[in-house]
């Protein structure tokens, strides 16, 4: 039985390592000058120096990712109150329209992102639109929302259906009603719909290269996309990954060790 | 309770503009010549220009082996992670899940540069690493989900029932896990035949997907006959997700 358990955690590891390899890679080749990998040329915190001051080349990464981190927060936004208003409103429904617009949700879901990209790309040429922030933002809601809707609506099926009518008998104005009633007992899921769509804007390429249009709008993802074609990786581009690297791994488990602190809570109760 | 329904309706504008539409202006462009008029020329285009067609079966070829990778590497993981007996850490299953929320892109240039210092050739062989790589983690996290989810007790009947290990394994875990490995499979295959960045970066550009195929067409102003590329993928789509049971989609949204 042992045996066994030696050769689960060991699969488990090497799988784990050569997953992260490259990520440890650019984070160990981040802290030296040398433009081309895995050349080491002596530490060094210039590449991070030129991240946070934005000399040299660093000046168009930085623009790069304001743009993306504008993006994600406007489009994340605005996804999560679209969706919440319209899980609200799926969840009234019945019948067919219930149908068709939870079918249309699931449109963009499964739709790949090239097809995402492509056919918003045609709708904005169709509509003479000029592309550039405000479409990219437009693109990135359409593929955010859905994951908003699915995150809110079994919030909703929890919920006692009868405490927003007793609001509503108590003389709290809808509005009021949905403000200190629906929201609070929806709010986990507005939360992981909002972080979802966030970090799928955060990730996406393909959309936005579509509908950036030609103005000289960049995200981090066009940018790495323009920099593989020329065929050199922009050097900051290291200490940027690894910073964001590590973000993402701090917020995770941080979210995740509460989560089984709060289960475990739960348990001794 | 009336009322409320009518709070999805800007949703349902804004669903008819922004996915139907554009949807049916693939179709439009798709059957136009330059000038506006009708034509089935880019259609017929797919079958008949070799550049196209090849396109297209290698990409089905690469999906098809980054997805029987992606299970074969895959199952395992999530199988280790859920049983409890073996791995009893929240944490290791979230590092598996991670790589999932770091840009593809990011991921992939790093991938690329670790085979240009180990003094790798760029290829299908880098292709196929590469995009393992990048879809394990879509794989490993609903086949992990289910399993996790599953009720023990089968198993446990199972055993008493005597059932020898690989009996429970096959009879048992294996079809229970089925719907995980599908929405796994949903998550890797199409999107791998679609991919264009991804693989012009991990093969310098020497294998062209279908993506990059239709993203060519684009950037080269040639919409119809892009848009004609990317009708005949979605009628693709439309015919793998209309097969009955599958409820893939539902299963994407939580992710945390």
């Amino acid at each position: 039985m042992n045996g066994k358990k030696i050769i689960a955690k060991a699969y488990l590891w090497f799988i784990l390592l050569i997953l992260y390899a490259p990520i440890i890679f650019i984070a160990i080749f981040s802290f030296t000058k040398a433009k081309s990998l895995g050349n080491w040329t002596g530490f060094t915190f210039d590449l991070y120096k030129n991240l946070f001051t934005g000399s040299d080349s660093a000046q168009s990464l930085i623009e790069a990712l304001k743009s993306t981190l504008i993006i994600a927060l406007i489009a994340s936004a605005v996804s999560t109150v679209l969706g919440t208003l319209a899980a609200i409103g799926i969840f009234n429904l019945r019948g067919r329209k219930k149908a068709t617009i939870q079918f249309l949700n699931n449109v963009p879901l499964l739709n790949p992102d090239i097809i995402t990209g492509v056919s918003l790309f045609l709708l904005f040429v169709f509509l003479h639109v000029s592309k550039g922030y405000v479409t990219v933002i437009l693109a990135h809601i359409t593929f955010c929302t859905p994951y908003v809707v699915l995150n809110v609506l079994p919030k909703l099926s929890q919920m006692n259906p009868n405490i927003y009518e007793a609001a509503l008998d108590l003389g709290a104005t809808p509005f009021q009603a949905l403000r200190k009633v629906l929201i609070p007992e929806l709010r986990p899921g507005m939360i992981s719909g909002f972080i979802i769509a966030f970090t799928m804007s955060l990730d996406d390429f393909a959309v936005t290269f579509f509908t950036a249009g030609s103005a000289g709008l960049e995200t981090l993802s066009t940018y790495i996309y323009a920099d593989a074609r020329k065929g050199g990786l922009t050097p900051e581009l290291k200490p940027l990954m690894t910073i964001i690297f590590l973000i993402i791994l701090v917020g995770l488990l941080i979210m995740n060790l509460r989560a089984v602190k709060k289960s475990k809570q739960n348990e001794l109760r | 309770m009336g009322k409320r329904s009518t709070w999805a309706l800007p949703y349902f504008i804004f669903l008819v503009l922004f996915v139907v539409l554009p949807l049916v202006l693939i179709a439009v462009y798709a059957f136009q010549d330059g000038n506006g008029g009708f034509t089935l020329r880019h259609l017929a285009a797919f079958f008949t220009d070799p550049k196209f067609v090849n396109a297209f079966l290698v990409s089905l070829e690469v999906a098809l082996e980054n997805t029987i990778i992606c299970i074969l590497i895959g199952y395992p993981v999530a199988y280790i992670l859920a049983d409890k007996s073996l791995n009893r850490s929240a944490v290791t299953a979230v590092l598996f899940i991670l790589p999932m929320w770091i840009n593809a892109l990011m991921r992939t240039m790093a991938t690329a540069e670790i085979f240009n210092w180990l003094g790798i050739h760029l290829g299908k062989g880098t292709l196929l690493f590469g995009m393992a790589y990048d879809y394990l983690p879509f794989m490993i996290y609903p086949i992990y989900n289910i399993l996790d989810r599953m009720d023990r007790s089968y198993i446990e009947a199972a055993q008493d029932l005597g059932a020898t290990p690989s009996q429970v394994f096959l009879k048992v875990t294996l079809p229970l896990s089925m719907p995980g490995v599908l929405s796994g499979v949903m998550m890797v295959f199409m999107p791998t035949v679609s991919t264009f960045a991804v693989s012009e970066i991990l093969t310098n550009n020497t294998i062209q997907l279908f993506g990059s195929v239709i993203q060519e067409q684009f950037y080269n102003m040639m919409w119809n006959q892009g848009a004609a590329l990317a009708l005949v993928m979605l009628i693709i789509i439309g015919i793998t997700t209309l097969i009955p049971g599958n409820k893939s989609a539902e299963q994407e949204g939580g992710l945390l």
